[in-house]
């Protein structure tokens, strides 16, 4: 039996509850509601987007919102088909998990794998210290500093486009790809490297035949978590994206994200009960869902990892 | 299977070191692109800091324009923000740990918390727009970006409270128990008090994260126009609001203003984290 097992016998022993003092109860009860209050604000999101989605929906069929390829929800002339939005966020989460993933992978293979421990202490936390720059900062970069770069070397990119948010982005989470690898790679057992080389394999054979393979739920759970980051990013894409709800795939030409129109409306006073102050909620519905499907994908890539783990 | 000849373990050896270099790169060149990031932001800013930049008041010309009412502004959010979300957070957290191990409810808190961490903070703006903003009536005030913001960095509280919990001896709890001490006082006297280090840099953390939050404070509705030092109940701005706010005018002038008013959210960053590697220290020597 676990110490903490035999503490709480103790504290119950014989006659149950009666045996803990009424101030103890209190007090576990005082914090059981402080933990519960988690569960509160999860109800209150859903209970918000679920409110003011239903009454958008009053006004405006669902064969409208996902049939209409215009958003002009400002407009005299409305139209609010969510998928200009949707492809301008899909965009530059694309963007964002092509850069992310190929550095964010052989970091963390380099931190895990090649690495001195000496090394590994030193890069790791400067490594975090890019998720820990405010997004602010980067949407600032991406527009002044990033897009006039490339610019210089892609012919007619807007000032305001895709691409070069999508790139900061994909720096901006890089470490969550990193350091999440890292982790499913350290658990990679020893032993299975071991056996590898004593086969007689080197070190490269033995990471991408070995290694990668067996964490490879972790390594998708990692890059799922990041997609999920990366559709629910604002500032950067606000910043240097351009608010322009287009429906198009060009990285170059400015396009707005769901992110970045929900911005774009608070930014001014809309009035309650107006369909602009429901639309902010309709898309935040559409990106709740999208980034929720996510999570829980990870999620259950990650238990597989645990699970999996000694097994591979 | 036959040995390789030295050429092809050359070729091999060759391949291997370059596979090697891309990895390293793979790690400098984000760093390096985090460099230039600062590097930019200092030059650009450079210019602009000053006494009177820091102490002074939005303005039409960029020139004469100041960021003291965002930055009391941002110190008084994330004040606020602490205050809410830390005691929450470690009572959460020491029920998880100490209380509801294995219950249902903790279960449930559980997956809850992890899945609250994975939403989106403009998400959280709209919460605290509808609850916060409207429901409440507390209107487009710090109370109110506060109390989001703190919804918003509580999942990183708890997280970090219930790793520092758990860094506690079990050996400990027993002790205090065989002692006589009730499970609370435990808790109270033997448990917390280890914990300490880590929940305060738990806590730091989670007022950093604050700090730089832009999105959720849009949506509950911060304004930029705000020429008076903000009190409690009055409308206010905060430092990456008016951040994006000089980023959104056509003006160089004002874009040297952001690159000014980042470096001060910068160095208030490392100001927070260098407290919080320094109590962590301190607090580790004495036990």
């Amino acid at each position: 039996m676990t110490p903490r097992a035999l503490i709480r016998l103790r504290a119950r022993n014989g006659r149950g509850r009666a045996a803990t003092p009424l101030r103890e109860r209190l007090i576990e009860i005082g914090l059981l509601a402080c933990g519960a209050l988690s569960v509160l604000v999860t109800a209150g999101i859903l209970l918000v987007l679920a409110f003011e989605t239903f009454s958008f929906f009053g006004r405006v069929s669902l064969a409208e919102f996902f049939g209409d390829t215009r958003w002009t929800p400002l407009f005299a002339d409305k139209h609010v088909g969510i998928w200009p939005l949707v492809a301008g966020t899909l965009l530059t989460s694309a963007i964002a998990i092509a850069v992310a993933l190929p550095f964010g992978l052989l970091a963390a293979i380099y931190l895990s794998e090649l690495a001195s421990p000496r090394a590994r202490r030193i890069l790791k936390p400067t490594l975090e210290l890019l998720a820990g720059v405010p997004t602010i900062v980067y949407g600032t970069f991406a527009l002044v500093f990033v897009t006039p770069l490339l610019q210089r070397v892609v012919p007619d990119l807007a000032g305001f486009n895709a691409l070069s948010p999508g790139i900061v982005m994909g720096f901006m989470i890089m470490p969550m790809i990193s350091s999440l690898a890292e982790d499913a790679l350290y658990a990679v057992p020893g032993s299975l490297r071991e056996a590898s080389y004593a086969l007689g394999s080197s070190k490269l054979p033995t990471i991408f035949r070995v290694v990668l393979p067996s964490a490879t739920s972790g390594i998708a759970a990692a890059v799922t978590l990041a997609i999920s980051r990366a559709i629910g990013e604002t500032m950067v894409v606000t910043i240097a994206a351009g608010q322009q709800p287009n429906l198009t795939l060009d990285p170059r030409v400015p396009i707005e994200t769901m992110t970045a129109y929900i911005v774009s409306i608070s930014k001014g006073d809309t009035p309650t009960g107006t369909l602009e102050y429901q639309t902010i909620f309709a898309v935040g519905s559409m990106l709740f869902l999208m980034t929720f499907a996510m999570n829980a994908i990870s999620h259950r890539m990650a238990r597989r990892l645990r699970h999996g783990a000694g097994q591979a | 299977m036959r040995a390789p000849g030295p050429a092809q373990r050359r070729r091999r050896r060759t391949g291997e070191r370059l596979f090697f270099l891309l990895c390293l790169a793979s790690v400098l060149v984000p760093l390096a692109m985090l460099a230039t990031l600062i590097g930019d932001v200092v030059l650009d800013g450079a210019g602009r800091l000053s006494w009177e930049f820091l102490r002074g008041t939005p303005s039409r010309r960029a020139s004469a324009a100041g960021i003291w009412p965002a930055l009391i502004g941002s110190l008084t959010l994330i004040g606020l923000t602490a205050l809410l979300a830390v005691p929450v957070g470690v009572a959460a957290a020491v029920y998880l740990e100490e209380y509801g191990r294995r219950s249902r409810m903790a279960g449930i808190i559980e997956v809850n918390i992890a899945n609250l961490a994975g939403v989106p903070s403009i998400i959280y703006g709209l919460l605290g727009l509808e609850v916060f903003v409207r429901l409440f009536g507390m209107g487009s005030t710090v109370v109110a970006g506060a109390c989001t913001l703190a919804l918003l960095v509580l999942p990183v509280v708890i997280m970090a409270s219930r790793e520092a919990l758990r860094t506690a001896p079990d050996a400990l709890r027993e002790g205090a128990v065989a002692l006589g001490a009730t499970r609370w006082q435990a808790i109270r006297q033997v448990v917390l008090p280890l914990a300490l280090p880590g929940i305060l840099t738990g806590a730091i953390l989670a007022v950093a994260r604050a700090l730089g939050e832009t999105a959720p404070l849009i949506v509950v509705g911060a304004v930029v126009f705000i020429t008076f030092t903000p009190d409690l109940g009055s409308q206010y701005t905060a430092l990456p609001i008016q951040i994006f706010n000089w980023v959104s005018m056509p003006q160089k002038a004002f874009l040297d203003n952001a690159a000014a008013a980042i470096v001060v959210l910068l160095v208030v960053l490392l100001l927070l984290s260098s407290t919080a590697i320094f109590l962590r220290n301190k607090y580790q020597a004495r036990l």
